[in-house]
Protein backbone atom coordinates (compact mmCIF):
# COMPACT_ATOMS: atom_id res chain seq x y z
CA UNK A 1 0.00 0.00 0.00
CA UNK A 2 0.97 3.45 -1.12
CA UNK A 3 1.67 6.16 2.04
CA UNK A 4 -0.47 9.10 1.98
CA UNK A 5 0.56 11.78 3.57
CA UNK A 6 -1.32 14.04 6.15
CA UNK A 7 -3.18 16.80 3.94
CA UNK A 8 -2.31 20.32 4.55
CA UNK A 9 -5.52 22.38 5.22
CA UNK A 10 -5.74 24.56 2.30
CA UNK A 11 -3.56 27.47 1.42
CA UNK A 12 -0.76 28.08 -1.09
CA UNK A 13 2.26 26.67 -0.63
CA UNK A 14 5.68 29.30 -0.18
CA UNK A 15 8.32 29.13 -3.32
CA UNK A 16 11.45 28.45 -2.05
CA UNK A 17 13.45 31.15 -2.80
CA UNK A 18 16.20 30.19 -2.06
CA UNK A 19 18.10 30.39 -5.69
CA UNK A 20 16.88 34.49 -5.69
CA UNK A 21 19.75 35.22 -5.02
CA UNK A 22 21.90 33.90 -7.55
CA UNK A 23 19.77 34.56 -10.14
CA UNK A 24 19.83 38.43 -8.89
CA UNK A 25 23.54 38.14 -8.73
CA UNK A 26 23.64 36.60 -12.21
CA UNK A 27 21.54 39.30 -13.59
CA UNK A 28 23.78 41.89 -12.13
CA UNK A 29 27.23 40.30 -13.12
CA UNK A 30 25.84 40.43 -16.71
CA UNK A 31 24.98 44.05 -17.05
CA UNK A 32 28.38 44.61 -15.12
CA UNK A 33 30.06 43.04 -17.76
CA UNK A 34 28.03 44.08 -21.26
CA UNK A 35 27.50 47.74 -20.00
CA UNK A 36 30.84 50.27 -20.90
CA UNK A 37 31.03 52.53 -18.46
CA UNK A 38 30.37 56.42 -20.50
CA UNK A 39 28.88 55.90 -23.46
CA UNK A 40 28.89 59.45 -24.93
CA UNK A 41 25.07 60.73 -25.84
CA UNK A 42 25.61 60.74 -29.74
CA UNK A 43 24.27 63.66 -31.05
CA UNK A 44 25.65 63.15 -34.64
CA UNK A 45 24.16 60.27 -36.80
CA UNK A 46 26.48 57.65 -37.78
CA UNK A 47 26.81 54.77 -39.97
CA UNK A 48 30.31 52.98 -39.78
CA UNK A 49 32.20 53.27 -42.70
CA UNK A 50 33.49 49.19 -44.41
CA UNK A 51 36.83 48.12 -44.86
CA UNK A 52 38.24 44.96 -44.02
CA UNK A 53 41.62 45.35 -43.63
CA UNK A 54 40.86 46.28 -39.57
CA UNK A 55 43.71 46.79 -36.70
CA UNK A 56 42.02 46.44 -33.34
CA UNK A 57 41.90 50.15 -31.08
CA UNK A 58 43.33 48.21 -28.32
CA UNK A 59 43.72 50.42 -24.98
CA UNK A 60 40.61 52.42 -24.72
CA UNK A 61 42.42 55.08 -22.48
CA UNK A 62 44.89 56.10 -24.68
CA UNK A 63 42.27 56.81 -27.50
CA UNK A 64 40.17 60.29 -28.40
CA UNK A 65 37.17 60.20 -30.23
CA UNK A 66 35.74 62.59 -32.68
CA UNK A 67 32.52 62.04 -33.84
CA UNK A 68 31.21 63.39 -37.78
CA UNK A 69 28.08 63.32 -38.70
CA UNK A 70 24.73 64.66 -39.25
CA UNK A 71 22.87 65.57 -36.36
CA UNK A 72 20.13 63.78 -35.08
CA UNK A 73 16.67 64.69 -35.91
CA UNK A 74 15.66 66.35 -32.94
CA UNK A 75 18.61 68.64 -32.89
CA UNK A 76 18.47 69.08 -36.76
CA UNK A 77 16.11 71.88 -35.86
CA UNK A 78 18.98 73.77 -34.24
CA UNK A 79 22.09 72.38 -36.06
CA UNK A 80 21.21 71.92 -39.56
CA UNK A 81 21.45 69.03 -41.39
CA UNK A 82 25.23 69.64 -42.80
CA UNK A 83 27.98 66.91 -41.09
CA UNK A 84 29.10 68.22 -37.83
CA UNK A 85 31.99 67.37 -35.25
CA UNK A 86 30.73 66.06 -32.12
CA UNK A 87 33.75 65.93 -29.00
CA UNK A 88 32.15 64.28 -25.93
CA UNK A 89 29.01 65.46 -25.60
CA UNK A 90 28.79 68.75 -27.61
CA UNK A 91 28.56 70.27 -30.96
CA UNK A 92 31.89 71.72 -32.13
CA UNK A 93 33.84 73.22 -34.68
CA UNK A 94 37.08 72.63 -36.39
CA UNK A 95 38.79 75.13 -34.49
CA UNK A 96 38.06 73.61 -30.84
CA UNK A 97 39.59 70.49 -31.31
CA UNK A 98 42.92 72.00 -30.86
CA UNK A 99 42.00 72.61 -27.04
CA UNK A 100 39.48 69.34 -26.86
CA UNK A 101 43.05 67.51 -28.21
CA UNK A 102 44.93 69.32 -25.56
CA UNK A 103 42.89 68.51 -23.00
CA UNK A 104 42.09 65.08 -23.22
CA UNK A 105 46.19 64.66 -23.13
CA UNK A 106 46.46 66.61 -20.04
CA UNK A 107 44.20 64.03 -18.04
CA UNK A 108 46.37 61.48 -19.68
CA UNK A 109 49.66 59.86 -17.63
CA UNK A 110 52.56 61.68 -19.30
CA UNK A 111 53.73 57.92 -19.84
CA UNK A 112 50.70 58.03 -22.61
CA UNK A 113 50.76 60.79 -23.60
CA UNK A 114 52.92 59.97 -26.98
CA UNK A 115 50.95 57.08 -27.59
CA UNK A 116 47.50 59.11 -27.36
CA UNK A 117 45.55 57.78 -30.30
CA UNK A 118 42.93 59.62 -32.24
CA UNK A 119 40.00 57.74 -33.78
CA UNK A 120 37.90 59.58 -36.63
CA UNK A 121 34.35 58.01 -36.42
CA UNK A 122 32.89 59.88 -39.53
CA UNK A 123 29.88 58.91 -41.44
CA UNK A 124 30.05 56.93 -44.62
CA UNK A 125 28.29 59.85 -46.53
CA UNK A 126 30.58 62.30 -44.81
CA UNK A 127 32.19 64.39 -47.64
CA UNK A 128 35.59 64.67 -46.88
CA UNK A 129 36.21 68.25 -46.47
CA UNK A 130 35.20 67.86 -43.31
CA UNK A 131 37.35 65.25 -42.49
CA UNK A 132 40.78 66.90 -44.03
CA UNK A 133 40.23 70.09 -41.97
CA UNK A 134 40.06 67.65 -38.97
CA UNK A 135 43.15 66.10 -40.17
CA UNK A 136 45.17 69.59 -40.08
CA UNK A 137 43.67 70.66 -37.17
CA UNK A 138 45.32 67.12 -35.14
CA UNK A 139 48.41 68.24 -37.31
CA UNK A 140 48.53 71.34 -36.00
CA UNK A 141 47.30 69.80 -32.14
CA UNK A 142 50.53 67.46 -33.05
CA UNK A 143 47.85 64.73 -32.31
CA UNK A 144 49.55 62.14 -35.26
CA UNK A 145 48.34 58.96 -34.31
CA UNK A 146 45.17 58.57 -35.67
CA UNK A 147 42.40 55.70 -36.92
CA UNK A 148 39.78 55.50 -39.41
CA UNK A 149 37.33 54.18 -37.51
CA UNK A 150 35.82 51.29 -39.54
CA UNK A 151 33.36 48.11 -39.49
CA UNK A 152 34.09 44.61 -40.86
CA UNK A 153 32.97 44.55 -44.39
CA UNK A 154 29.68 42.68 -44.48
CA UNK A 155 30.04 41.00 -48.03
CA UNK A 156 33.10 39.91 -49.63
CA UNK A 157 34.30 41.84 -52.58
CA UNK B 1 -10.71 14.64 -5.46
CA UNK B 2 -8.15 14.50 -2.79
CA UNK B 3 -5.93 17.71 -3.17
CA UNK B 4 -1.98 16.64 -3.63
CA UNK B 5 0.63 17.93 -1.57
CA UNK B 6 2.76 20.28 -3.92
CA UNK B 7 6.04 18.52 -3.94
CA UNK B 8 9.08 20.78 -3.43
CA UNK B 9 11.52 20.94 -6.33
CA UNK B 10 15.08 20.53 -5.10
CA UNK B 11 16.99 23.89 -6.04
CA UNK B 12 20.24 22.98 -4.91
CA UNK B 13 21.65 22.77 -8.68
CA UNK B 14 19.62 26.10 -9.72
CA UNK B 15 22.92 27.82 -8.10
CA UNK B 16 25.09 25.63 -10.95
CA UNK B 17 22.72 26.75 -13.39
CA UNK B 18 23.30 30.48 -12.42
CA UNK B 19 27.16 30.30 -12.60
CA UNK B 20 26.56 28.25 -16.08
CA UNK B 21 24.79 31.38 -17.64
CA UNK B 22 26.71 33.85 -15.86
CA UNK B 23 29.82 32.21 -17.66
CA UNK B 24 28.27 31.54 -20.74
CA UNK B 25 27.80 35.17 -20.76
CA UNK B 26 30.80 36.21 -19.56
CA UNK B 27 32.53 34.39 -22.75
CA UNK B 28 30.35 35.15 -25.44
CA UNK B 29 29.83 39.03 -25.09
CA UNK B 30 32.01 41.06 -26.62
CA UNK B 31 32.99 44.52 -25.34
CA UNK B 32 32.19 46.50 -28.60
CA UNK B 33 35.89 46.78 -29.35
CA UNK B 34 36.48 49.99 -31.44
CA UNK B 35 38.48 48.92 -35.17
CA UNK B 36 39.83 50.89 -37.83
CA UNK B 37 42.17 51.76 -40.27
CA UNK B 38 45.40 53.26 -38.52
CA UNK B 39 47.10 55.99 -39.83
CA UNK B 40 49.98 58.42 -38.93
CA UNK B 41 49.81 61.94 -40.09
CA UNK B 42 52.55 64.41 -41.14
CA UNK B 43 54.38 66.35 -38.60
CA UNK B 44 52.97 70.19 -39.19
CA UNK B 45 55.47 72.29 -41.27
CA UNK B 46 56.10 75.75 -40.27
CA UNK B 47 56.45 76.78 -43.92
CA UNK B 48 57.08 75.29 -47.28
CA UNK B 49 60.36 74.26 -47.42
CA UNK B 50 61.73 76.04 -50.53
CA UNK B 51 63.61 73.30 -52.46
CA UNK B 52 62.79 70.15 -51.49
CA UNK B 53 64.59 67.92 -53.75
CA UNK B 54 62.23 66.83 -56.68
CA UNK B 55 60.82 63.36 -56.76
CA UNK B 56 61.56 61.82 -59.67
CA UNK B 57 58.30 60.67 -61.89
CA UNK B 58 58.34 57.28 -61.69
CA UNK B 59 59.10 56.82 -58.25
CA UNK B 60 55.65 58.39 -57.53
CA UNK B 61 51.84 56.47 -57.82
CA UNK B 62 49.13 59.07 -57.98
CA UNK B 63 45.93 58.44 -56.98
CA UNK B 64 43.30 60.88 -57.24
CA UNK B 65 39.32 60.69 -56.13
CA UNK B 66 37.04 63.32 -57.38
CA UNK B 67 33.91 64.06 -55.85
CA UNK B 68 32.20 61.84 -58.04
CA UNK B 69 33.99 58.95 -56.34
CA UNK B 70 36.13 57.88 -59.30
CA UNK B 71 39.32 56.78 -59.18
CA UNK B 72 42.07 58.37 -61.43
CA UNK B 73 45.62 56.28 -60.89
CA UNK B 74 48.81 57.07 -62.97
CA UNK B 75 46.44 59.10 -65.62
CA UNK B 76 43.99 56.46 -65.87
CA UNK B 77 40.73 55.62 -64.45
CA UNK B 78 40.71 52.54 -62.89
CA UNK B 79 38.08 50.46 -60.40
CA UNK B 80 38.60 50.12 -56.74
CA UNK B 81 38.79 46.67 -56.54
CA UNK B 82 42.02 46.87 -59.22
CA UNK B 83 43.95 49.05 -57.10
CA UNK B 84 45.89 46.63 -54.79
CA UNK B 85 47.58 44.76 -57.71
CA UNK B 86 48.34 47.49 -59.17
CA UNK B 87 49.74 49.28 -55.97
CA UNK B 88 52.06 45.48 -55.60
CA UNK B 89 52.95 45.74 -58.86
CA UNK B 90 53.81 49.79 -58.29
CA UNK B 91 56.12 48.76 -54.79
CA UNK B 92 57.60 45.11 -55.72
CA UNK B 93 58.42 46.19 -59.87
CA UNK B 94 59.83 42.46 -60.25
CA UNK B 95 60.42 43.12 -64.01
CA UNK B 96 62.64 46.27 -63.70
CA UNK B 97 60.46 47.89 -65.80
CA UNK B 98 61.35 51.82 -66.76
CA UNK B 99 58.29 53.84 -65.92
CA UNK B 100 58.12 51.73 -62.55
CA UNK B 101 59.89 53.03 -59.14
CA UNK B 102 63.95 52.31 -58.85
CA UNK B 103 65.16 50.21 -56.13
CA UNK B 104 67.67 50.16 -53.75
CA UNK B 105 69.70 47.45 -51.68
CA UNK B 106 69.30 48.00 -48.17
CA UNK B 107 71.27 45.49 -45.32
CA UNK B 108 68.17 44.45 -43.35
CA UNK B 109 68.59 42.82 -39.85
CA UNK B 110 67.23 38.68 -39.90
CA UNK B 111 66.82 39.12 -43.90
CA UNK B 112 69.98 40.10 -45.26
CA UNK B 113 70.18 42.10 -48.05
CA UNK B 114 66.89 43.23 -49.73
CA UNK B 115 65.59 45.29 -52.51
CA UNK B 116 63.37 48.41 -51.25
CA UNK B 117 61.26 50.60 -53.34
CA UNK B 118 61.78 54.15 -53.50
CA UNK B 119 58.52 54.70 -54.80
CA UNK B 120 55.78 56.90 -52.75
CA UNK B 121 52.06 56.41 -53.28
CA UNK B 122 50.62 59.95 -53.31
CA UNK B 123 46.49 60.21 -52.36
CA UNK B 124 44.61 63.26 -53.34
CA UNK B 125 40.99 62.96 -52.74
CA UNK B 126 38.84 66.00 -53.70
CA UNK B 127 36.43 67.92 -50.71
CA UNK B 128 33.28 66.25 -51.83
CA UNK B 129 34.74 62.71 -51.81
CA UNK B 130 33.11 60.22 -49.84
CA UNK B 131 34.32 59.05 -46.71
CA UNK B 132 32.91 55.60 -47.67
CA UNK B 133 35.51 55.63 -50.71
CA UNK B 134 38.49 57.31 -49.30
CA UNK B 135 38.43 54.98 -46.28
CA UNK B 136 38.01 51.89 -49.42
CA UNK B 137 41.31 53.02 -51.36
CA UNK B 138 43.20 53.41 -48.29
CA UNK B 139 41.62 50.10 -47.24
CA UNK B 140 43.20 48.68 -50.72
CA UNK B 141 46.35 50.37 -50.29
CA UNK B 142 46.62 49.01 -46.57
CA UNK B 143 45.58 45.97 -48.13
CA UNK B 144 48.39 45.61 -50.67
CA UNK B 145 51.12 46.19 -47.89
CA UNK B 146 49.76 43.70 -45.51
CA UNK B 147 49.47 41.03 -49.03
CA UNK B 148 53.43 41.82 -49.67
CA UNK B 149 54.18 41.79 -46.16
CA UNK B 150 52.53 38.26 -45.74
CA UNK B 151 54.62 37.22 -48.71
CA UNK B 152 57.54 37.92 -47.94
CA UNK B 153 56.91 36.58 -44.03
CA UNK B 154 56.37 33.40 -45.41
CA UNK B 155 58.43 33.27 -47.34
CA UNK B 156 61.43 33.68 -44.71
CA UNK B 157 59.84 32.49 -42.06
CA UNK B 158 56.92 30.32 -43.21
CA UNK B 159 54.37 32.39 -40.85
CA UNK B 160 52.15 35.23 -41.78
CA UNK B 161 53.10 38.56 -40.72
CA UNK B 162 50.63 38.53 -37.45
CA UNK B 163 52.35 35.64 -36.08
CA UNK B 164 56.06 36.99 -36.17
CA UNK B 165 57.77 38.24 -33.41
CA UNK B 166 58.35 41.50 -32.97
CA UNK B 167 61.62 41.79 -33.81
CA UNK B 168 60.64 39.52 -37.17
CA UNK B 169 57.91 42.05 -38.16
CA UNK B 170 60.15 45.02 -37.72
CA UNK B 171 62.09 43.38 -40.27
CA UNK B 172 59.34 43.02 -42.54
CA UNK B 173 58.40 46.34 -42.15
CA UNK B 174 61.77 47.94 -43.54
CA UNK B 175 61.30 46.05 -46.07
CA UNK B 176 57.78 47.44 -47.40
CA UNK B 177 57.37 50.60 -44.99
CA UNK B 178 54.46 52.16 -46.12
CA UNK B 179 54.88 55.55 -47.90
CA UNK B 180 51.41 56.79 -48.38
CA UNK B 181 51.32 61.24 -48.77
CA UNK B 182 48.66 62.90 -48.44
CA UNK B 183 48.23 66.16 -50.33
CA UNK B 184 46.29 68.86 -49.84
CA UNK B 185 42.73 68.15 -51.17
CA UNK B 186 41.53 70.57 -53.96
CA UNK B 187 38.20 71.38 -54.53
CA UNK B 188 37.56 70.85 -58.09
CA UNK B 189 34.79 69.04 -57.95
CA UNK B 190 32.77 72.09 -57.31
CA UNK B 191 29.27 72.21 -56.11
Amino acid sequence: MAKFRKKKSGGQQAINTASLPDIVFMLLFFFMVSTTMKEVDMKVQIKPAQATELATLEKKELVTFIYVGVPAKKFQALYGSEPRIQLNDQFATVPDIQSYIAQSRDAMRESDQPKMTVSIKADRECPMGVITDIKQALRKAAALKINYSAAEMVKNR
Amino acid sequence: MSKREVQEVNAGSMADIAFLLLIFFLVTTTMDTDTGLARLLPPPVEEEPEDTPPIKERNVFTVLINSQNQLLVEGRPMEIRDLTEATKEFILNPLDDEKLPEKKEIEVELLGVQEVTKGVISLQNDRDTEYQTYLMVQNELQRAYNELRDDLAKRKFGKTYEELEKEEQKAVRSVFPQKISEAEPKNIGGN
